[in-house]
């Protein structure tokens, strides 16, 4: 991967758009604007950025409750993530799916799933209807390390694996199950391996750098454009925030939370960048501004946005044509 | 039209029809391949249409059933084979948090057109892990829709049907009636998902119920014709959707009404259906609503403690006398 101007400030953008965008949720949040639960990405940037780059449009994406990131990056509208969250009906889920539903049909983002290991079957069907139509597409499916201890991880890995399905699996390692270690919860902490033993090939790599995510993922999906085979990429990183607005953070050291945020992506990226003599020509300050003024016009999509009226409640319970 | 074809011919020839009609239909299982179908309802399939469209899975509900959601909800038709009811609770996140939400969670982007069968129903000694009937608590769910052939034409046209509907579709196949026979017109129009089916007209008493106890019922009306009463005995066919319509039209007629439930009392679509009756038909009713279920037990394996369990016809026609006020 050749990593120019244009794609360097592309890559730091779309990780400050994420993260400038989270933000601006947390404000919103307090003022009630946004209800539920919302749950911050701030801190894995990097690993929606590497990956979402190395995808082609015609690909599938499957992401987790923690996924505005994924979802911005992948090409979901800022407004149409931001009226979601409102509830308003020019969200992307038209206000039925909130902060941990967002889809988008045009993108191929086939949803944040809130039930910890819940997408990995889906990825799998995903991944095999391709297959069967012959069509070669990548299925990606992001989850977290809480997942590899489901069933349904190993389930679906083995069945990955078993039919030879376009499948990347992208497990975002950030060492806790919510408020609870990798380490009290899993005999062999390191991912990874647990894939190898289903006979996919499995790397383990630094999740708070981008270039490392996007090179690794590129190799990746090549593989499996070419081989039709499931690839694993375990990518260690950290949750700056807390899991969600009502979390304490009993479980954790505020050391070991400042430790990694010396690892922050944008920090990570922009020092690599000025070792490759990149950096000077990156105008954060208009990067600052463009996203800026994305974020302001997403917010007022979603103030002015309408909310579904309440005869329409029960649509898309099942499909209005009824055949399929 | 001749009485030679069995329930488990008829759900094959279903499928095979689909399958070479349409190449987006497969079928994926336990078993299914190789050894033909726990029921031997897919035998010889594989030979025919090769093992990537009958394929056989891993002991992984969990995961096989979500990649049905996934092919579905990507261009597929796929026919999900699970064992037995009690097999699907292993199932039950994607049945349930996926296959029922993703249309609505999604705002309408995303339909799930998928097809699960599944055995179901007691009376084989199997004991309390192979024998439960807990169609009626599928029932529950928005976003699903819940069928219970009992006729052999029922067990070929809701295949067809299940396979043609935008939304997940579960098929309960009760495993008695796999070798059950009757009649088979492949021609004929399929009466419509939703739509429940008056078997037996009669006047004094309506028996509502579904699946293998149609037949238990139609016994039952044929004993209680000798005392004089014409019972009318409807197979809903469909416990989700319900076909409200069928029934209180019947209840208007007979002013009174027996459910025969394979499940449990509590919580059960008997109960469903005596609320819906209650809402919309009370003051049609001559008499108490009554109903039949299944005795709130873990299925036993002794063949008299199992026997007394589930329903038969003389308790099918006792409590039809006492609604009659004969007993």
């Amino acid at each position: 991967m050749e990593l120019d101007l244009t794609k360097a400030r592309g890559f730091y953008k779309q990780m400050l758009l994420s993260r400038r965008f989270e933000e601006k949720c947390i404000e919103l949040y307090s003022k009630q604007k946004i209800g539920g639960f919302l749950h911050l990405y701030i801190g894995e940037e990097a690993i929606a950025v590497g990956v979402m780059n190395a995808l082609s449009k015609d690909d599938a994406v499957l992401a987790t409750y923690r996924e505005h990131g994924q979802a911005l990056t992948r090409g979901v509208s800022a407004k149409s993530i931001m009226a979601e969250m409102y509830g308003k009906v020019e969200g992307c889920s038209r206000g039925r799916g909130g902060s941990m539903h967002l889809f988008d049909a045009k993108t191929r983002f086939y949803g944040g799933s809130a039930i910890v290991g819940g997408a990995l079957p889906l990825a799998v069907g995903v991944a095999l209807a391709d297959k069967m139509q012959k069509k070669n597409r990548v299925t990606v499916c992001i989850f977290g390390d809480g997942a590899v201890a489901e069933g349904e991880f190993h389930e679906s890995l083995n069945l990955a694996a078993l039919w030879n399905l376009p499948i990347l699996f992208v497990c975002e390692n950030n060492r806790y199950a919510m408020g609870t270690a990798l380490n009290l919860t899993q005999s062999e902490t390191d991912i990874y391996k647990k894939a190898e033993s289903y006979k996919i090939l499995s790397k383990q790599i630094d999740g708070m750098s981008v270039i490392d995510v996007a090179k690794a993922t590129l190799r990746a999906v090549e593989d499996i454009r070419e081989n039709s085979v499931p690839m694993f990429l375990e990518c260690l990183t950290y949750r700056f925030r807390a899991h969600s607005m009502f979390d304490a953070e009993l479980y954790r050291e505020k050391s070991e939370v400042e430790e990694w945020k010396k690892k922050d992506p944008l920090i990570v990226f922009e020092n690599r960048l000025k070792e490759m003599d990149l950096w000077s020509d990156i105008d954060v300050t208009d990067i600052e501004n463009e996203i800026k003024t994305t974020i302001d016009e997403a917010v007022e999509f979603a103030e002015n946005g309408t909310l579904e009226p309440l005869e329409d409640l029960e649509r898309f319970v099942y499909s209005e044509v009824q055949n399929g | 039209m001749d009485n030679t074809t069995t329930y488990r011919e008829a759900v094959k020839q279903a499928i095979r029809k689909a399958m070479s009609e349409d190449e987006r239909v497969f079928l994926m299982g336990e078993d299914v391949g190789h050894y033909g179908g726990c029921f031997a309802v897919s035998m010889g399939l594989q030979k025919e249409f090769g093992a990537d469209r009958i394929i056989d899975t891993p002991l992984s509900e969990s995961a096989f059933t979500g990649a049905g959601v996934g092919a579905a909800v990507n261009g597929m038709r796929p026919i999900v084979e699970i064992m037995t009811v009690n097999f699907s609770l292993l199932a039950l996140d994607q049945i349930v948090n996926n296959a029922a939400t993703l249309l609505y969670m999604s705002g309408g982007q995303f339909n799930v057109p998928l097809v699960i069968r599944m055995a179901t129903g007691g009376g084989k000694q199997l004991g309390a892990q192979h024998s439960h009937s807990l169609e009626g608590w599928y029932a529950h769910i928005p976003g699903l829709k819940v069928l219970t052939p009992a006729t052999v034409q029922d067990a070929y046209d809701m295949v067809g049907l299940a396979l043609a509907d935008p939304d997940p579709v579960l098929i309960f196949e009760n495993s008695l009636l796999y070798n059950s026979k009757g009649s088979l017109d492949t021609k004929a129009i399929p009466l419509a998902i939703g739509k429940a089916l008056v078997h037996k007209e009669g006047k004094d008493i309506t028996i509502l119920t579904y699946g293998i106890n149609l037949f238990k019922a139609l016994e039952s009306a044929q004993i209680l014709a000798k005392d004089g009463i014409d019972v009318e005995v409807i197979d809903l066919r469909s416990l989700r959707p319900l076909d409200d319509e069928t029934i209180i039209k019947s209840i208007k007629k007979t002013h009174r009404v027996l459910i025969v439930d394979d499940g449990w009392k509590s919580g059960s679509i008997s109960a469903e259906i005596m609320a819906r009756i209650n809402e919309q038909a009370f003051y049609e009713l001559d008499a108490p609503m009554a109903r039949v279920c299944t005795v709130e037990v873990p299925l036993p394996y002794a063949k008299h403690l199992e026997d007394s369990a589930i329903v038969q016809v003389d308790k099918i026609v006792n409590m039809a006398k006492k609604v009659m006020g004969e007993l």
